[in-house]
């Protein structure tokens, strides 16, 4: 099994939004970073479907600035074999250019599976995995939660509104991954001194900037402060009234 | 003058309601652009329901046909809308971000070569420009982003876009297509429990946490589901997904779902950071919970302190007595 | 997914970590986010360690993590070791002091004074927590005075035969494999001291837990009997000799207990500060009062103070240079920092403070024993006076 898995440098889920003076990006001052959390579901795969084949290669890619190296090597801790850091101090905000990228460092690699996490949890755009799969010209499901493999093809659960649809594709493939997938392992302590002597290698990109501008990033409004409507279930019937009357929501 | 493409869903034939929401967001694109909407969806054949589309200002409705259409067909669904938008000179294209419409929306984007703006709770347009706002950071920040190519491609939020008649001629036709489903194959849809709803998409969404103690305790929380006939969804905070209680499925927060029902009742969460980012833009908000100085109290519109096997219970019995 | 807990920085002490010390520390901060703070509650209560988590942190590599790669062990450097302690004992001391007694108390001795056939054959397995160690020195009256201890070895044709009784052995009914202290001349030779591999199913040897404790319930602490057990020669580790050789274990133990007591300090003020944020009273958050300041403003002090100690001492050691007086003076500030911290915490939270759904209780009653073991702090103030003043105080 030859794996390539797509991960992105993200802040932290804990992180609190603070807005930078140009006040179209995050102040990264004090924000600590980590590895997506859903990429770290398709690291797992990787190496799960590695260890079973009993061969092949799990490889890393990630766009990002220098900075993102440190986050390959937490993949790399985790039992991937080497990474690529397709290196730019500017991730475009159209998922298209990074999905260019990633695609032009992809081709012809013979991968058998191309892994991205559903989502990445800074811009939530939730396309780069797919949009690959397209300039790749390879069949790709998304947000997989539970996946069975073949010689040949699989068959992938992914959760829908209401249900589960139950989809097959044929290898090699492009799948995005969902949590319930699997448990991620902890990057284990011999791992992490073990990453430091796999290959890392970094590849400088231009992507294009693409045709979507941030014009300005703002604090969601303020809900305005809410009442207790009371203590114990003696304040349920007032609570109703409120949700009728005033909220107007029952 | 610039046609507003609305993307539209069905499932076993019949139209998804999430289709009303993207005719709505279209229809309003589609009044600041000055064209019309045409509203389509790919199926095997006639969508019950498609006709409706017009009340929310469909000026058109197609449905794509194929033999490969039953169920959703994202190689076959992807072609098919691609080549309809290239063909029409479109100045926008409009997807729910509904399941379907967060694997479609990106490889017709792909296809067309041009952006997409996913899960957008706004959308302008600011001279002759289209202009989409987007939760990021789990809706811990707004992106106001401009769309500089056409057509511009957005995939809107469930549950914000509430729908608006806005009555329009609605023409139906049905164009056979070419366009097979594809390598990638939908075998089936294994339904989840029989009326269960979906957090992201129900009405009403009311939420456990480790307040509840133990999982069975769920069992107040999905009797209080069913006092509202229906319409509402059962969702868990982290702690209690990633302790095993309930399914990923049903987790609201960061990383999890996030969700704009209009009314959202949250039980026994404290309101980590993480549990408020999937759920601060519900309409209202509810909170149950025994520590008075529990965060969720802070976005709480209102608030009920105390225990709350005694509290739920009692909504339960008000809330039957106003459907009963 | 990332740890909830943030840690306490205060002086930008992150950046002076390289990246392989920063992502060891947050392995094992997600791991203790994720798999003790859950349990930790209900265990203490209980007076149970959560022995279920002992292979999770065998195949994360905490046991022995600072030795060399050869024998099992994570081959870490000596700062990358302290932030594991301290993220542990961020979760409780009683999960800290099982890692340390397994790695500092039990692989280091036989690691420092072990032929290399003992090396080989039990590192490996002690790392991977197959074979749980313990630690017999101190006896039911020769505490701080190890010394005086009265446990004998006595040398056969085919090995050696020992007496006598061991107290306060974390892990002791637990343990595998018991590293005892024996004298093989009389009671009077100290200098004939040596250390003991002796497994715990050999004939003779019994362990019995101590109940009714009130401090690290979370943690196993026994007795040991030692009856006529015999052993065969290769039982002796043949590097060891004198009080020297012990006390060099617990100078590796109580570099541990340094980094680790900043963790349980971290964890309480992490829990303070939120909850003088969120509770409210007389109207405004009571993080709006001047005495709970005061409070939180001297617990950050002495914590970033203790934060600096510990690294720089974990420096000195990775460069060979550290002396156990140095070790003795940071496990005597950061631990009784820590105890004050846990307590004023304690009494930040109030009410609540006493419940075991707050850190603080635990932290507070774990540390008290923390204060007294390995070393009490009055030792150490001896120790460090004789440092000071080339004059002993001891007897």
């Amino acid at each position: 099994m030859k794996i390539a898995v797509c991960i992105k440098r993200v802040p932290d889920s804990e992180t609190r939004v603070k807005i930078a003076p140009d006040g179209k990006s995050l102040d990264e001052a004090g924000v600590k970073f980590v590895l997506n959390p859903y990429d770290e579901f398709a690291v797992e795969e990787a190496l799960q479907r590695k260890e079973k084949a009993g061969a092949g290669e799990a490889a890393v890619f990630c766009l990002g600035p220098a900075a993102a190296q440190e986050t390959i090597r937490t993949a790399l801790a985790m039992g991937a074999d080497r990474g690529v850091l397709l290196q730019t101090d500017r991730i475009p905000a159209d998922g298209i250019e990074t999905a260019k990228a990633l695609a032009a460092e992809l081709q012809g690699g013979g991968w058998d599976l191309i892994l991205f996490g559903k989502m990445a949890i800074d811009d939530y755009n939730h396309q780069v995995g797919p949009m690959v799969a397209e300039l790749l010209d390879l069949p790709c499901v998304t947000a997989v939660a539970h996946l069975d493999l073949e010689p040949g093809k699989g068959v992938a659960e992914r959760e829908i509104e209401g249900g589960i649809e139950v989809v097959e594709f044929p290898l090699p493939a492009v799948l995005t991954t969902d949590k319930g997938l699997n448990e991620p392992r902890y990057p284990a302590l011999k791992g992490i001194m073990a990453a430091k002597k796999k290959p890392l290698e970094v590849k400088l990109v231009k992507p294009g900037q693409g045709a979507i501008e941030i014009l300005a990033m703002t604090p969601p409004p303020e809900r305005k402060e809410g009442k207790i409507v009371g203590e114990g279930p003696d304040a349920v019937p007032e609570l109703v009234r409120l949700l009728q009357v005033e909220a107007k929501v029952l | 003058m610039s046609v507003v493409l609305a993307v539209c869903e069905q499932r076993n034939d019949t139209l998804r309601k999430t289709s009303h929401e993207v005719v709505t967001g279209a229809r309003r694109l589609a009044d600041a652009l000055g064209g019309p909407v045409e509203a389509v969806i790919c199926g095997a054949g006639a969508v019950q329901g498609s006709d409706q589309l017009a009340r929310f200002g469909a000026d058109k409705i197609v449905t794509l046909t194929s033999a490969g259409f039953a169920k959703y067909a994202p190689e076959g669904y992807a072609r098919a809308i691609a080549d309809r938008a290239r063909a029409g000179g479109y100045g926008a294209v409009v997807f729910a971000a509904s399941a379907t419409g967060k694997d479609l929306a990106p490889r017709v984007a792909a296809k067309l070569g041009v952006p997409l703006a996913a899960d957008v709770t706004d959308v302008t347009v600011e001279g002759g420009a289209i202009v989409a706002t987007r939760p990021a950071y789990a809706g811990k920040a707004l992106l106001k982003v401009r769309i500089a190519a056409k057509p511009a491609i957005v995939s809107l939020r469930p549950n914000v876009f509430t729908p608006v008649e806005r009555p329009k001629a609605g023409t139906v036709e049905t164009a056979v297509t070419a366009v097979t489903a594809g390598r990638v194959v939908v075998r089936e849809i294994k339904a989840a429990e029989a009326g269960a709803l979906d957090v992201a998409e129900a009405q009403i969404v009311i939420s456990g946490g480790r307040g509840l103690k133990e999982p069975a305790n769920f069992k107040v929380i999905e009797e209080l589901a069913r006092a509202f006939g229906g319409r509402a969804a059962v969702g868990a905070s982290r702690a209690v997904v990633d302790a095993g209680w309930r399914a990923h499925a049903d987790q609201v927060g960061q990383t999890g779902k996030t969700v704009s029902p209009t009314l959202y009742i949250a039980v026994g969460i404290s309101g980590a950071i993480q549990h408020l980012a999937g759920m601060r833009t519900s309409k209202v908000i509810v909170a149950i919970n025994k520590d008075k100085d529990a965060p969720i109290f802070k976005v709480a519109d209102y608030g009920i302190v105390g225990d709350l096997f005694e509290i739920v219970p009692r909504l339960t019995v008000e809330i039957t007595k106003l459907h009963g | 997914m990332a740890p909830k807990f943030q840690g306490v920085d205060f002086y930008d002490i992150n950046g002076l970590l390289n990246e392989e010390e920063r992502a060891v520390r947050d392995t094992v901060r997600q791991w203790v986010d994720d798999k003790i703070l859950p349990v930790i509650g209900e265990h203490y209560i209980e007076g149970k360690f959560p022995k279920h988590l002992v292979p999770e942190m065998a195949e994360l590599g905490l046991f022995g993590a600072n030795l060399p790669e050869e024998y099992g062990c994570a081959g870490l450097n000596n700062v990358a070791y302290g932030l594991i302690m301290q993220e542990l004992e961020r979760g409780d001391s009683g999960v800290r002091s099982f890692a340390s007694v397994q790695g500092a108390l039990v692989m280091y001795p036989i690691y420092a004074f072990g032929s290399e056939e003992q090396k080989k054959k039990w590192l490996p397995e002690m790392a991977s927590g197959k074979v749980i160690g313990c630690f017999g020195l101190t006896e039911p009256d020769y505490g701080s005075n190890p010394a005086g201890m009265i446990t004998i070895a006595k040398e056969t044709k085919d090995g050696w035969v020992l007496n006598g009784a061991k107290m306060w052995i974390t892990n002791g009914s637990t343990a595998h494999a018991a590293i005892v202290w024996a004298k093989t001349g009389g009671v009077d030779a100290v200098e004939s001291i040596r250390g003991f591999i002796v497994p715990t199913d050999t004939k003779g040897f019994s362990a019995k837990d101590q109940k009714g404790k009130l401090s690290l319930r979370a943690s196993d602490t026994s007795e040991l009997v030692l009856q006529d057990v015999h052993v065969p020669k290769d039982a002796l580790l043949p590097k060891s000799g004198g009080l020297k050789s012990p006390l060099s274990c617990l100078t590796a133990a109580r570099y541990g207990i340094a980094w680790g007591a900043v963790g349980a300090a971290m964890a309480c003020y992490d829990e303070a500060v939120s909850y003088a944020k969120n509770r409210v009273m007389f109207g405004k958050p009571i993080g709006g009062f001047q005495l709970q300041q005061a409070r939180l403003a001297e617990m950050l002090t002495e914590i970033t103070k203790a934060q600096l100690l510990c690294l720089q001492l974990g420096r000195l050691k990775d460069q060979g240079k550290v002396t156990p007086q140095q070790v003795s003076l940071a496990k005597r500030n950061n631990v009784n920092m820590a105890t004050d911290i846990a307590r004023e915490a304690r009494r930040l939270l109030g009410a609540n403070g006493i419940l075991a759904e707050y850190q603080a209780m635990r932290h507070l009653a774990n540390l008290e024993s923390v204060y007294t073991y390995e070393g009490t702090h009055d030792i150490h103030t001896l120790i460090l006076g004789q440092e000071i003043t080339s004059l002993s105080a001891f007897n």
